[in-house]
């Protein structure tokens, strides 16, 4: 590669400092004397996946991405400083137009679902206050709105909310799986987890072995929790025949999705039976490397399996000899900063590995051509989880419950217009009635429910007994998602809200691929076209081009989020929804 | 190399795959892609962010195929043939996308010097109006900031060539990425610092790839503003660059005695289309006394 060309501008000496922490030793170049420098190619590109965390450091104490700043991460890692602007441009939490004309944190205030009634309001709070507010996508509280993260200045990041930091459980304990410890477990401890049926599994899984473990998860039909709900066994097998350098376990916790907070749910309050599950996952795919990818904008759930990590690695359960397994198994954590598709997961890694968090086309998948390159399992925490109780009671136990096509049970995130908004967990087959009446109820008169988040599809009280299962939802063409239900009752002005969610898709597009960027762009001028008139008499030639830019979306973009960028509002206009004459 | 090679030229037995195109089978030489089969069986499809000599990026969508079996399009340029596809390159969801991405350029960015684009719109029946004229564009201003060459990015469909030229498909300079997010993704330098303080070399082979004129020479740029760029005047004239030993083939563009412009070929043995600062620019010793005005 060719040398690299800086600009003068050069770093102060707290960025230098914050850079410096948290890249210790990890330079791509080592000036051992002046004539002999240590580096090159290789280890350059072995480095690169210390960008992300090293613009963290420094938007953390500059409060933007300087000129100077940019430079002194990019010599440090033989990275072009073009590539690593492009990067750094890329998320939400980053500035890189203008240095802060502040001192202070900023606060990231939801303009999303649940939160959007009274963000107008928490705003206004906050610049009273003399606070810096930036306008966020969903946070990942929907169940306690208006939802508000504080990105720190030069400290830590928070969430206030966190301060009561324990959930009070919603459901009796009774059938529950996924989320038995909920409330009970100390999920700052190994001990309380262990003294609550932890990492017994896992000696299960070590002892059975990866040919048992792969035919349990295959018999047992667990499909993925993500949104695609691909077949988890298949999907490790496939790790485990493919050959590699070496081989990787993701969780992705990116939780993006408008309307999930089910996975944060999971992290703050049993963080250890995520990292139980991906051991698991590492010893049967034979993967060395475990990766937890943590949106941003969750510093709770980020310091408890931070914790987690820390106390398993010191008990034996991760590192060189697993469990007493032989095998080697560690996991490294990374935060997003602020960008939908990371969620995606060739996105994730492309992000992991300090490159733009942009799609890549598929095939190679991931299971042969993942992160790095290299054999990899891709999880949602949800989908992890399971594991434990496939593990633990077998295949055929697991399917005492559910249906024959959607086996076990879902977490449901339920909020908005509902008595007690939260993380539900109910088998598949439960219908949308019972869940609503699980929840408390619906609060004012149901207007519709937006099933799957912002990529799902709006429902009516016309679908109250469907049964919330991947069969039932998909021939009534909409989708379970990533366990969305939010629920809006006669007050919501669903127009506002669907022109929101035209929004977000225009604002989280990466960018890479036409039908997307454009489309996304172009539904959203539609819909402020139609909120300015109340919402009322969407004429037929728009009814038309809509219908014509959700099919080439759906055709012709590279990766989900453009396949369902216009799916929430072509329900709510053919539900009537939006855009009557009347 | 995704290029269709005959098996018999090159004299030695090459694998191939059939696979099936608008119902006629089709040998692709195998790691050969959907794109070379349909060139093999003659069909014209339009491409955008393809070239070959560059990595496929597969952004643009417009040379989407339809594949049996399969839920979405797929992109014909990067898609390894597999032995037993069935490919439909003009059904009703192909020309569908197609136009809609077409259309949607149209809608946004300045397509008046993309020719080829321009004619795949009046195949497809692309009509960039439905969007009205409040549809938002591009808008920047050009940059132009040396004598070498311009950037106009309200001619920009983001096709990603000129990052891959500049950066590991050919130069290894990179000076320019793709930065911001969504529509308003530019391909930028750093903080958007003019190009003179970049890491740009001026090579020029992002000019050399850019499929809208997006970017151009600065002769071409002064002359089309002077409302006398005229290409049909033209003539190309194929010499060696004489800087150098390693023998690239330059194509000089020639407008009224004077160079207009300079490439080099895409199949040339030695530049793969790539050229060097002295080659692309440095002709003024030829014509010492005449002026680009
Ligand atoms: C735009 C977009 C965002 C996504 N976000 C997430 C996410 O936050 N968490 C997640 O688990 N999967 C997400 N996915 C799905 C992942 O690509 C992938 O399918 C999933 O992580 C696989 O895990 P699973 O099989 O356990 O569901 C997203 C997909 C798209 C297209
Ligand atoms: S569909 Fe959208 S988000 Fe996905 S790759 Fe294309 S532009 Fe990016």
């Amino acid at each position: 590669m060719a040398d690299l060309k800086f600009t003068d501008a050069v770093a102060s000496s707290g960025e230098r400092a914050a850079v410096e922490a948290v890249l210790g030793d990890e330079r791509a170049l080592v000036f051992e004397h002046p004539r002999l420098v240590r580096g090159g190619t290789r280890r350059r590109h072995r480095l690169r996946h210390m960008l992300l965390p090293a613009l963290h450091a420094l938007q953390n104490e500059a409060g933007w991405i300087s000129k100077g700043g940019l430079n002194y991460v990019c010599e440090e890692l033989q990275v072009p400083p073009a590539e690593a602007y492009g990067v750094a441009s890329f998320y939400e939490m980053f500035r890189v137009d203008a240095a802060p004309n502040h001192d202070g944190p900023v606060t990231h205030v939801c303009i999303d679902g649940p939160c959007r009634a009274g963000s107008t309001e928490a705003i206004a709070t906050v610049k009273a206050a003399g606070g810096h507010v930036h306008e966020s996508p969903c946070l990942g509280q929907c169940e306690r709105p208006t939802a508000v993260f504080i990105q720190g200045r030069r400290g830590p990041d928070m969430v206030a909310a966190d301060a009561d930091p324990f959930i009070r459980p919603q459901q009796d304990g009774t059938g529950l799986r996924l989320l038995q410890r909920l409330g009970v477990v100390d999920p700052n401890s190994l001990d309380s987890y262990r003294e609550h049926g932890g990492y017994v599994a896992l000696t299960k899984a070590i002892t059975m072995g990866p040919d048992a473990v792969l035919a349990e998860l295959s018999d047992s039909g667990l499909s993925g929790r993500g949104g695609a709900a691909f077949p988890t066994g298949f999907k490790w097998s496939a790790v485990r025949d493919a050959e590699g350098d070496t081989k990787h376990v993701v969780a992705n916790c990116d939780e993006s999705e408008p309307g999930t907070f089910k996975d944060r749910t999971i992290m703050e309050n049993d963080p250890f039976s995520l990292i139980e599950a991906m051991t698991i996952a590492a010893v049967t795919t034979g993967s060395e490397n475990g990766w937890i990818y943590i949106r941003g904008e969750y510093p709770l759930a980020t310091a408890r399996i931070e914790n987690a990590i820390d106390q398993a690695r010191s008990a034996g359960l991760l590192g060189d000899d697993v469990a007493g397994s032989g095998m080697t198994f560690d996991i490294e954590v990374r935060r997003g900063a602020g960008a939908y598709i990371c969620g995606e997961e060739t996105a994730l890694f492309n992000s992991i590995e300090g490159f733009r968090g942009e799609p890549r086309n598929k095939p190679p998948f991931p299971t042969t051509h993942g992160l790095f390159n290299q054999p990899t399992a891709i999880n949602n925490p949800e989908t992890l989880l399971n594991v434990l109780p496939i593990v633990l009671e077998g295949a055929q136990d697991y399917r005492c419950i559910g249906t024959e096509g959607s086996p076990g049970t879902r977490l449901f995130c339920l909020s908005g217009a509902v008595s007690t908004p939260g993380t539900y967990e109910m088998p598949f087959g439960t219908t949308l009635r019972e869940l609503l009446t699980l929840a408390g109820g619906v609060t004012g008169e149901l207007q519709a429910v937006l099933l799957g988040g912002a990529a799902g599809s709006f429902v009516t009280a016309a679908s109250l007994d469907m049964p919330l299962t991947l069969e039932d939802t998909r021939a009534a063409g909409t989708t379970l998602g990533s366990g969305v239900v939010m629920v809006f009752d006669t007050a919501t002005d669903l127009t506002d809200m669907c022109t929101r969610i035209a929004e977000f898709f225009k604002n989280e597009s990466c960018g890479q691929c036409v039908p997307c960027r454009v489309g996304a762009v172009r539904q959203h001028e539609m819909m402020v076209d139609l909120r300015s008139k109340n919402g009322v008499g969407l004429a037929p030639d728009k009814r038309q081009l809509h219908a014509d830019m959700n099919s080439a979306m759906a055709d012709a973009s590279i990766c989900g989020l453009g396949h369902t960028a216009g799916s929430a509002v072509a329900s709510a206009l053919a539900l009537g929804l939006i855009g009557e004459s009347s | 190399m995704t290029g269709t090679m005959n098996p018999s030229e090159v004299g030695v037995s090459i694998r191939t795959v059939t696979i099936s195109i608008d119902d006629v089978d089709v040998k692709v030489p195998e790691g050969g892609t959907v794109l070379d089969g349909c060139k093999a069986a003659g069909i014209d499809t339009p491409t955008l962010c393809y070239s070959e000599n560059l990595t496929p990026v597969n952004v643009c969508r417009v040379c989407v195929v339809e594949l049996e079996g399969s839920r979405t399009l797929i992109p014909s340029c990067s898609r390894p043939a597999e032995e037993g596809m069935v490919i439909h390159t003009d059904s009703g969801r192909v020309r569908h996308s197609r136009k809609m991405v077409l259309e949607f350029l149209g809608s946004g960015v300045d397509l008046s010097q993309a020719d080829d684009m321009n004619s795949w719109s009046e195949h497809y029946g692309a009509d960039p109006d439905r969007y009205g004229p409040a549809a938002e564009k591009i808008n920047e201003e050009v940059k132009i900031q040396d004598d070498l060459y311009i950037r106009d990015y309200d001619k920009c469909v983001l096709c990603y060539k000129c990052v891959e030229a500049c950066g590991d498909d050919a130069q290894h300079t990179f000076a320019i990425s793709v930065s911001g997010r969504g529509f308003a993704a530019r391909i930028s330098t750093e903080f958007d610092i003019a190009l003179p303080d970049s890491a740009c070399v001026y090579c020029g082979n992002c000019v050399a790839v850019c499929p809208t004129n997006a970017l151009q020479f600065k002769t071409e740029w002064d002359l089309r503003e002077a409302a006398n760029w005229k290409p049909e005047e033209q003539t190309v004239t194929t010499t060696v660059c004489s800087y150098c030993g390693v023998g690239c083939n330059l194509e000089m563009h020639v407008q009224d005695n004077t160079i207009v412009k300079v490439t080099s070929p895409n199949d040339h043995s030695v530049t793969n289309g790539n050229l060097c600062i002295k080659g692309r620019f440095g002709w003024q010793y030829v014509q010492p006394t005449i002026t680009t005005r």
